[in-house]
């Protein structure tokens, strides 16, 4: 059926309305959350469903919300320095809950020396200071899809 | 019934996040789980939560979460914001004031987004209600999105309902005398330690005095709280329980009980007939030659929809209530 062309297409026969979910947050103790606002409003108006969690988050609480709202993908960001406790928990939690799939991605004052080594751990892909916001919309729209 | 129909009633909180997503992006076999734990439902108590935009909604939820929590109950939140009319994202902000419950294995957090839905729900709301009360949850919290005059279709779903009102908009109690009065069991004054408390309390008093009340009918009373500081949860509770009690004294609860049904089957119907019209006119090669000749006057939609109605649908049920399946590949059961 998706195979039809043209407008048929258009007709609201079986559709596939899946949206893509995502949860933004900020673990750790640090509490400048205007970055992570603006990933949340830019992911908004590309068309993603963003479940905002805020502020001062664990690790266990983050992976918590992600399995209950069942999300494609995490977006963190990390400006207290804790990124290298931070990313490899939530990736040990997601393994756990065989949440694997799940693709987990951040941002903040990351060293860069650190960014292959989380990379390897897992995150999926770190934005540092002074990325222009479409290239984590692009980022998003290209990497993470609705999961089957 | 289905492996995750199993998994959801032997306690697998992943699995029923994975179906109440399904559900809410309307895939097919979704429902067919949902089919088989529907007689697993009626058991929650459904609390409605709703009010204007900024109103403390989450923050009451929260904090009635708690004190159900300290009872032994476990709950089930649905909290449901806007969708993004121009880009179809949204941002589902409830939990920011939930997060004292994030790591508490008795309370499920699902946030919806409306998707388009009028009323105050999001068109899946009553099915993720109907999963999570076949999970067990003793309770199941709805906050709707922030509303204004209209959105009143939680009544249908909910035991009880809440609704808040804050002081200091005269506007927002003129807005509550329609529609969103009508639906309170419970009127909750939050923000109560804020000027003009006192006066919004009064006002919605005499507004319910004004109602024409029978003997033994359930009239909302009027609560002042301040969710902030949990001040007056403990009282809302007792309401609550007060309303509970009346709601399933002998007929009230039936009377529910069928209302719920109707909304749950009207809904269904509402979406599947307006689905199955247009594809099966799509199908036929009809929708498009119909929708050219409206565009040119030459025909009105009026009659167009009551041929479709008074045709397809009456002569399908009239046939032993095969669907038409008109394309090719025929439906397997």
């Amino acid at each position: 059926m998706a195979t039809a062309k043209g407008n048929r297409a258009a007709a609201p026969t079986k559709k596939a309305a899946r949206k893509v979910r995502i949860l933004v947050g900020k673990p750790g103790l640090d509490g400048h959350d205007r970055g992570a606002k603006i990933i949340a409003r830019a992911l908004r108006d590309a068309g993603v469903e963003v479940i905002y969690t805020g502020l001062h988050q664990t690790p266990e609480m983050i992976v918590s919300a992600a399995a209950q709202e069942d999300v494609d993908g995490i977006g963190l960001s990390i400006l207290s320095g804790a990124h290298n406790y931070l990313f490899p928990r939530i990736i040990q939690l997601l393994r756990e809950k065989k949440m694997g799939d799940v693709v987990l991605f951040g941002g903040g004052i990351i060293p860069d020396d650190d960014i292959p080594k989380l990379k390897k751990k897992g995150v999926d892909r770190m934005f540092t200071p002074g990325t222009p916001i479409q290239e984590i919309v692009d980022y998003v729209n290209e990497r993470i899809r609705p999961r089957k | 019934m289905d492996a995750a129909g199993k998994e959801i009633l032997a306690g697998n909180d992943r699995a029923a996040a994975r179906l109440m997503r399904d559900l809410d992006d309307e895939i097919p076999a979704a429902i067919r789980t949902l089919k088989a734990l529907y007689r697993h439902t009626g058991r929650a108590y459904i609390l409605g939560v709703t009010g204007s935009p900024g109103a403390g909604k989450s923050t009451l939820v929260n904090r009635i979460t708690t004190h159900l929590r300290k009872r032994g109950k476990s709950v089930g939140i649905v909290a449901i914001d806007p969708t993004s009319p121009f880009s179809g994202g949204a941002i589902l902000g409830d939990r920011i004031r939930m997060q004292q419950h994030a790591l508490d294995e008795g309370v499920f957090i699902k946030s919806l987004a409306t998707r388009g839905h009028l009323g105050g729900l999001s068109r899946s709301t009553i099915d993720i209600v109907n999963v999570m009360d076949a999970m067990g949850k003793d309770v199941i919290l709805i906050e709707t999105v922030g509303v204004g005059q209209d959105e009143v279709e939680i009544v249908k779903v909910a035991h009880t309902n809440l609704v808040l009102v804050v002081p200091g908009l005269g506007d927002d109690i003129q807005a509550i005398k329609a529609g969103i009065l009508e639906i309170a069991d419970i009127f909750v004054v939050n923000k109560s330690d804020r000027d003009g408390a006192d006066k919004a309390k009064r006002e919605i008093e005499t507004m319910v005095s004004m109602g024409d009340f029978k003997e033994g009918e359930w009239k909302p009373p009027v609560l002042s709280a301040v969710a902030a500081t949990d001040k007056g949860t403990v009282e809302l509770l007792e309401a609550v329980d007060r309303h509970q009690e009346y709601i399933y004294r002998e007929g009230n609860l039936s009377r529910y009980r069928r209302e719920k049904a109707r909304v749950e089957l009207v809904e269904i119907l509402k979406t599947r007939l307006i689905e199955k019209a247009v594809s099966d006119l799509d199908a036929c090669g009809l929708l498009e030659p119909l929708l050219a000749d409206m565009a040119k006057k030459r025909k009105d939609p009026y009659t167009i929809s009551e041929k479709v109605v008074d045709h397809s649908f009456a002569f399908h049920l009239l046939n032993g209530g095969k669907p038409g399946s008109v394309k090719g590949k025929g439906k397997r059961r």
